[in-house]
């Protein structure tokens, strides 16, 4: 089975948006994002239960996410490919998920996964996007995955429970955390990582055409940036030695209690 | 000149941070507590292809280089100094010698087990009257048949508990006193019998204990180096050992920093924040300035070893450097935290019991300071042996 599993860099740490280009900031440390990680080692996983098949990691970001993918093929994936283009920047959902359905077409995997969301933008719709241009079935919050017989058993992850899931192949699906303690990387692939085969794509190599990338190519537009409000109503109460009981008449007149 | 570590370097270094960070942090106030060895996290540690690092793959290890393995002890240092020091004996005091002096049959019978983290290593030089004057020796090896017949008693044995291959240096020419006539041998767990474990100021999740080998016959085929050369053998691997030691100082610097400097960030007194203080700010800015300086020192006497070049001073220079910055600024993270600096409720305390041995082993910091002084007065041959 091939597998693909798009993995995305996001900022190491708390989330900082530039207010200049009202983007994320991506300046400081980069990691691998935490959902992604659970899907690289889903992947590994199906690809080891076999014996055989391929995981191929794809990224859409800027050269540095060359990083994570080094970090991802450290765990033991063998190829990525990386879409790497200056005019990508400022992408959307509508842009990213094109630019990804275009590398994922020319790759054909039988499954794809994705990370249910990222750290930075917490968007949680990517894959259903991807699903959507590539018209295959999408299955989200996987807890739980198995292969067998040419089709996925799947149970999701729901509020109040699972729902268990079949689908055909090819699919795609998106993982929560719940499903596996992704592994560390190894020195022995840390060591390995570099010899093996790693592309980086332009969009134009991609087909994608410029005015499908990046702020063109995107259909929302960020208007204005600022702090959540201030929570209101807010009342501080100093401890004089009656401060117990303030609180509960509080809680009481608001009948909390 | 170039500043930046490899891509290899930063992802070896994230590699071990992530994981000290999760794995071994967590529980290193417990360990310190209960005297704990943590075992099974030696497993963990070669499964990662940490007990290695520098190893050469055919050996069984990572194939990385020297700096590599610095990063590693320093990350480790950072989350255990116990954990750090316990790499550290087994990586540059029993594993590195014998891939230096070994012969192509001993390096392939006796690394790769190290290497692949199934079995601790562990060196056995000091002894009761013989720690920084290795020269006075009592241990002896005495020739019988075609191989010798070991006595003696071994103290401070980093490891010596749990290890399975020894380093371990006795006297096989009773004619010559001092430093000449002393020869290494690789001993196994079965010709060593430990009598005592070691209780100590700090470093409390390593073993350190006192070992005995009572006629232990052993073969040619377990001498390592030539014979009366083992002196070469324990001054070469405490060259190399000591930037380890540094490596290991470093990172228990680093982490009572950052605690000092989160600390001074959230404390409020007067009504602002401490590190709003002049006072406080003066403290870390120290802080972070030395530790910087001993970065650049320790990565650089680990980047001449690598070369292959001299590293003796050098790593001196780092050794007593480091060694002697984290027991200061340990000390001042205490002072940064104040009572609870003073306490087990925070990690400090620990860091600064842990720090002091790092001026004791793999040479005093009197031992260092003569090292340097006899290299920069062109006194380097033989440079411990004090007449």
């Amino acid at each position: 089975m091939k597998i693909a599993v798009c993995v995305k860099q996001v900022p190491e740490g708390n989330s900082r948006i530039d207010p200049g280009t009202k983007r994320l900031d991506r300046s400081g440390e980069g990691a691998l994002n935490g959902f992604d990680a659970n899907a690289v080692e889903e992947a590994l996983r199906l690809r080891d239960a076999t014996g055989e098949g391929e995981v191929v990691l794809v990224s859409l970001g800027p050269a540095k996410a060359q990083d994570v993918l080094r970090k991802a093929l450290a765990m033991g994936a063998d190829r990525a490919v990386h879409v790497s283009d200056e005019t990508a920047g400022g992408s959307d959902l509508v842009a990213t998920s094109y630019a990804l359905a275009k590398a994922l077409e020319r790759e054909g995997a039988d499954l794809i996964l994705f990370g249910q969301q990222a750290a930075d933008s917490d968007g949680a719709v990517l894959w259903a996007a991807v699903a959507d241009r590539l018209r295959l079935p999408v299955v989200s919050q996987a807890a739980e995955l198995t292969h067998a017989g040419g089709k996925l058993t799947i149970k999701r992850q729901t509020e109040f429970g699972y729902d268990v899931i079949e689908a055909p192949l090819p699919a795609v699906v998106a993982v929560s955390d719940a499903i596996n303690e992704p592994r560390y990387p190894s020195l022995k692939g840390i060591m390995g990582a570099k010899s093996k085969p790693q592309e980086t794509l332009s969009l134009a190599e991609l087909e994608i055409e410029p005015e499908r990338a990046g702020e063109p190519g995107s259909r929302t537009e960020v208007y204005a940036l600022s702090d959540p409000p201030a929570r209101a109503d807010s009342r501080k109460i100093d401890d004089d030695g009656n401060a117990a009981q303030a609180i509960l008449d509080f809680l009481a007149e608001k009948r909390l209690v | 000149m170039d500043f930046d570590l490899t891509q290899d370097q930063r992802e070896i270094q994230a590699l071990t941070r992530e994981f000290a960070r999760a794995e071994i942090d967590p529980h290193a106030a417990e360990w310190d507590r209960e005297h704990h060895f943590p075992r099974e996290l030696y497993g963990r540690l070669a499964e990662l292809g940490l007990m290695g690092v520098c190893v050469p793959e055919e050996y069984g290890g990572g194939g990385a280089d020297f700096l590599s393995y610095i990063l590693v002890l320093e990350e480790l240092s950072r989350a255990d100094a116990g954990v750090g020091v316990t790499v550290a004996v087994h990586t540059s005091a029993a594993t590195l010698p014998l891939l230096a002096y070994g012969t192509d049959e001993q390096k392939s019978r006796f690394v790769p087990p190290l290497a692949r983290g199934e079995q601790l290593g562990a060196f056995a030089l000091t002894e009761a009257e013989a720690g920084s004057d290795a020269g006075a020796l009592r241990t002896r090896a005495e020739a019988a048949g075609d191989g010798w017949t070991i006595t003696g008693a071994k103290q401070w044995i980093t490891n010596g508990r749990h290890a399975g291959t020894f380093i371990l240096f006795a006297r096989t020419d009773p004619e010559i006193a001092g430093a000449r006539g002393v020869s290494a041998f690789i001993l196994d767990a079965e010709h060593v019998r430990v009598t005592r474990d070691e209780e100590k100021l700090g470093l409390n999740s390593s073993a350190t204990n006192d070992i005995v080998v009572e006629g232990a016959r052993i073969g040619r085929d377990r001498l390592l180096h030539e014979e009366n050369r083992g002196f070469r053998v324990a001054m070469g691997t405490l060259d190399g050992g000591r930037i380890g030691i540094a490596a290991q100082a470093l990172g228990i610097a680093q982490a009572g920093y950052e605690v000092a400097r989160e600390y001074a960030a959230e404390r409020r007194a007067f009504g602002h924040r401490i590190g709003d203080f002049q006072a406080i700010q003066h403290k870390l800015a120290d802080m972070s300035m030395e530790i910087d300086a001993t970065r650049l020192l320790v990565y650089r006497a680990a980047w001449l070893k690598q070369q292959g070049r001299r590293h003796t001073e050098e790593g001196a220079k780092a050794k007593l450097f480091a060694s002697e910055m984290a027991r200061r600024q340990t000390a001042e993270a205490i002072q940064i935290l104040g009572g609870y600096g003073y306490t087990k409720e925070f990690p400090v305390e620990r860091y600064y019991r842990d720090a002091k041995i790092t001026e004791i082993y793999e040479g005093t910091s009197e031992i260092q300071r003569l090292v340097i002084a006899r290299s920069i007065l062109g006194m380097t041959e033989r440079s411990l042996v004090v007449r």
